[in-house]
């Protein structure tokens, strides 16, 4: 197929269409307008589909409940602070088993915050979120083909673990253009989950609930879904790695900042350093073991972020002592450039003695 | 001779949960009988909240789905969208309508989504044990209440059927009782009907059914019957709030 020039956030709009997305149920928050946007005009004409603009993000995302139970591939988007307004559901969705991608086009934070580019909500998306022992599986695409690719595979993930996949964009991939190329077409039929309450036509009536007063009932249902979470860990965990194989320093950056290191680290190449980068694409489940695997050969780390270091914890957990980890981040959705970078790259490999 | 009650077919042969007296019973078992004598059984997916209702599913026997507090307009918004011949009901509490899930109900019901809305006004929160609702009467004790409700502090009394009403979407909304025979009567006509307008694409329709909670007012089951046609009909005005029965249909 052709590519086409789009922004980030109306290729998750097109790639969800082909994904066979049913139903989008939003509210407006910049920087992820496009999307809504983009669903009112192009989802809302397709035979069957669901457009609804919401009251709010705690009525969207229950929506999206709604039409989860009945089997329909569902999506919600948002930026940070709706996302906040979304985790009761997405706790919900996730004690229930219902699958359902959520896309957050985050931005800088706390509080109404600035609508530039942030990566501040890695913790509320890793960690689960809303109440509860729970996780969602976490995709941070760090261009717009991938954004489109990755929400296909948001919407395969769903349904094959029966679990709610964020996936955590920013304002920046959100609205930069790029070309992209739309792999699939969208399904002629709708798919419909199988199991899903529809009504008892045939077959005894049917309960979707979270609530019981016998608390181990409720630990079996939290053991159940960490035994999932277990699989999930073993099979899903992707990550890509850029310049690793001789490299003395390695940089990990997820998302947009993993673009900028990229950036960086063509610069201090240049100039003869040997660094590579490790990108996790899910940040839950994080790739530990290629962590683990990395320092086997390196013994330096310098994590980046546009934040104060969330996960940074991540990789220190992941590293277990060994090793050395530097940070170096910009919060408040001030997005640093390469060449600022590739600075702290190259301090740190002086510093390190690595030269 | 003549059968004059059965066991509806969609009520489950459980015990009920609630307190003796408690209207939730009465309400889900006409909601039961509706749902026979309209054959929606197989149909039909119920939306119980948190809320002394929370183990609806337990007496329910059609598809029944859980929700977040508040958020059953919007539950059901999504089902009813995604698969519109789905018989949608929420069931809700003053609590969760009227308080935590106005917004939810209010765009639900101005959307004229075509979906039933079982409102169960007890004037307390029944199941985290007795704190004012927002339909808590003037002068009411309860346990965030004790010296009565002050409306300079508290405010008033709200009135969802008066509100909803006017609202377009809204095609139909009566405020029942079931606390004598008659109003019981009235209260499965008002209940059929609104599931009628469901199936005839007529908008958002509700009951809301004034439901004694002898356990939080304090009173013994008898007691708190009369104390709905005394004290609390005055504040609540049974009657139709809106019918467009007779109007022409929007499409
Ligand atoms: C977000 C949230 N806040 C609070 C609660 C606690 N809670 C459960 S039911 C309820 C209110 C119940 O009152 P009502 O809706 O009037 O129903 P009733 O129990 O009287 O039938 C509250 C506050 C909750 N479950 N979720
Ligand atoms: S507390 Fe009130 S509403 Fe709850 S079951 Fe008892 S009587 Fe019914």
């Amino acid at each position: 197929m052709p590519k086409v020039l789009m922004d980030g956030n109306s290729a998750i709009g097109e790639a969800a269409i082909r994904a066979g997305c049913q139903c989008y149920f939003g509210y407006p928050i910049t920087p992820q307008n496009e999307l809504i946007e983009y669903m009112a005009t192009h989802l809302s004409r397709r035979k069957g589909c669901v457009f609804v603009q919401a009251e709010s993000e705690l009525a969207a995302i229950n929506m999206v409940y709604g039409a989860s139970v009945v089997g329909a591939r569902a999506m919600t988007s948002s930026s940070s602070p709706g996302i906040s307004l979304k985790q009761e559901g997405i706790s919900y969705l996730a004690a229930c088993e219902l699958p359902a991608v959520i896309v957050n086009m985050s931005r800088g934070g706390p509080g109404l915050g600035s609508i530039a580019a942030a990566q501040s909500d890695y913790f509320q998306a890793t960690r689960g979120g809303g109440h509860g022992d729970y996780r969602t599986i976490v995709l941070a695409p760090s261009s717009v083909q991938e954004l489109a690719d990755l929400t296909i595979r948001a919407f395969d993930l769903a349904d094959k673990y029966k679990i709610p996949v964020i996936i955590l964009g920013d304002g920046v991939l959100g609205q930069m253009m790029e070309p992209v190329e739309f792999k699939q077409e969208a399904p002629a039929v709708l798919p419909v989950r199988e199991g899903s309450l529809r009504g008892a036509k045939g077959r005894p009536s049917k309960i979707i609930k979270t609530f019981t007063s016998n608390p181990a009932e409720l630990e079996e249902i939290n053991w159940s879904l960490f035994r999932r979470y277990g699989l999930i860990k073993k099979q899903e965990t992707t990550f890509e790695t850029f310049m690793i194989d001789d490299a003395k320093l390695v940089v990990v950056a997820f998302g947009i900042a993993a673009r900028i290191a990229k950036g960086a680290i063509r610069n201090v190449r240049a100039e003869g350093l040997k660094v590579g980068l490790l990108r996790p694409i899910t940040l839950w489940p994080f790739p530990d073991e290629a962590v683990k695997e990395v320092v086997k050969n390196v013994n330096h780390f310098l994590v980046f972020e546009m934040n104060m270091g969330q996960m940074l914890e991540d990789v220190q957990l992941s590293l277990e002592g060994k090793g050395e980890v530097s940070f170096y981040g910009r919060p408040g959705g001030v997005i640093p450039t390469p060449s600022e970078v590739s600075r702290v790259i190259s301090r740190l490999y002086y510093q390190k003695g690595l030269k | 001779m003549k059968k004059v009650y059965a066991h509806p077919k969609s009520l489950k042969r459980a015990v009920f949960h609630y307190c003796p007296g408690c209207g939730h019973s009465i309400a889900h078992r006409l909601i039961c009988e509706v749902i026979d004598e309209m054959g929606l059984q197989d149909k039909t997916v119920g939306i119980p909240p948190p809320g002394c209702s929370v183990f609806a599913y337990h007496y329910f026997d059609v598809d029944m789905a859980e929700c977040a507090h508040g958020r059953g307009a919007a539950v059901a918004t999504g089902i009813k969208r995604a698969c519109p011949d789905i018989v949608v009901f929420t069931y809700q509490g003053d609590g969760d309508l009227a308080a935590i899930g106005t917004a939810e109900t209010i765009h639900a019901a101005n959307r004229g989504e075509n979906t039933t809305t079982v409102f169960i006004n007890n004037a307390v929160y029944g199941m985290t044990g007795g704190q004012m609702a927002p339909t808590t009467l003037r002068g009411m004790k309860t346990t965030t209440t004790p010296y009565g409700r002050d409306h300079v502090i508290e405010g008033h009394p709200i009135k969802m059927s008066e509100m909803l009403a006017p609202l377009e979407g809204v095609a139909y909304i009566e405020r029942v009782a079931v606390n004598s025979p008659a109003n019981i009567r009235k209260a499965k006509k008002a209940i059929t009907k609104a599931f009628q307008m469901q199936l005839d694409k007529r908008g958002f329709s509700m009951v809301e059914i004034l439901s004694p909670c002898p356990t939080n007012w304090k009173m013994t089951p008898i007691q708190a019957w009369k104390w709905v046609d005394d004290e609390m009909s005055k504040i609540f005005p049974l009657g139709v709030y809106k019918d467009v029965t007779e109007q022409k249909s929007a499409d």
